[in-house]
């Protein structure tokens, strides 16, 4: 999937991942995607959560090995 | 769309119970919401400058685990609040968990309002100086005028 800028939260834990979102997309563009790494494996409900509650769109999640790969699309 | 709002009265100033009002508040302050922490009684350490003195405790606290069962009389020997706050913090850095200060300092970065106690300044003769200076010094009724109009209102 392309991506507009990208950023690896692997081996943080709770609230670092969604902390570290919302700073990523602040000077991202409506409608850019931000690609997340992450090993914490809260992450998959919370960054749902997180794209539920700020109306930016969570297109897709990816799991292998361990880590997980989310692509958020910003309102 | 309304802005959400929500509210904490932080009352403790051990590193375990440190970890709840910062977590929460930043994650709020994430997802949108308008924060205030009021920090009151031993809250109140967690707004100082150096966070080095928020320490935790086996002593009384049986739902800590640790690696090795501990007699009470043990925990009870002097260095131990100290070897048992190292060990939290290796653990906690070792998980990748954000340290109080970091946590702290986005709290602050995303907008969230702390307020002091100043009831609890005076009562502890605290000074002033040995805190952040974002904060706010405020009583009860301060935080009423927020909390009142809250859609999360949390005590910890």
């Amino acid at each position: 999937m392309n991506f507009d800028k990208e950023f690896d939260a692997s081996g943080l834990s709770c609230p670092l991942p969604i902390l570290k979102t919302k700073k990523a997309l602040a000077d991202m563009a409506s409608d850019q995607v931000l690609k997340v790494i992450a090993t914490d494996s809260g992450a998959i409900k919370d960054m749902q959560a997180f794209a539920d509650q700020t109306g930016n769109t969570l297109l897709s999640t990816d799991e292998a090995n361990g880590s997980y790969t989310f692509y958020m699309k910003k309102k | 769309m309304t802005t959400k709002k929500m509210a904490i009265i932080a009352t403790k100033g051990t590193l375990d119970m440190a970890y709840p009002p910062f977590i929460l508040a930043s994650t709020a302050a994430a997802l949108g919401y308008e924060v205030q922490v009021f920090f009151t009684f031993y809250g109140l350490q967690l707004l100082r400058k150096d966070l080095s003195s928020v320490m935790i405790s086996p002593l009384a606290n049986p739902a800590m685990p640790m690696p090795i069962p501990m007699p009470v009389m043990v925990q009870m020997l002097p260095g131990m609040e100290s070897m048992a706050t190292m060990m939290m913090k290796q653990k906690l850095k070792k998980h990748g968990v954000a340290s109080l200060q970091e946590l702290r300092d986005l709290c602050l970065e995303a907008e969230v309002k702390f307020i002091a106690c100043q009831m609890t300044v005076d009562l502890f003769e605290f000074d002033k100086s040995e805190f952040i200076s974002e904060c706010e010094y405020g009583g009860a009724a301060t935080f009423m005028g927020f909390a009142g109009d809250t859609d999360i209102c949390l005590f910890v």
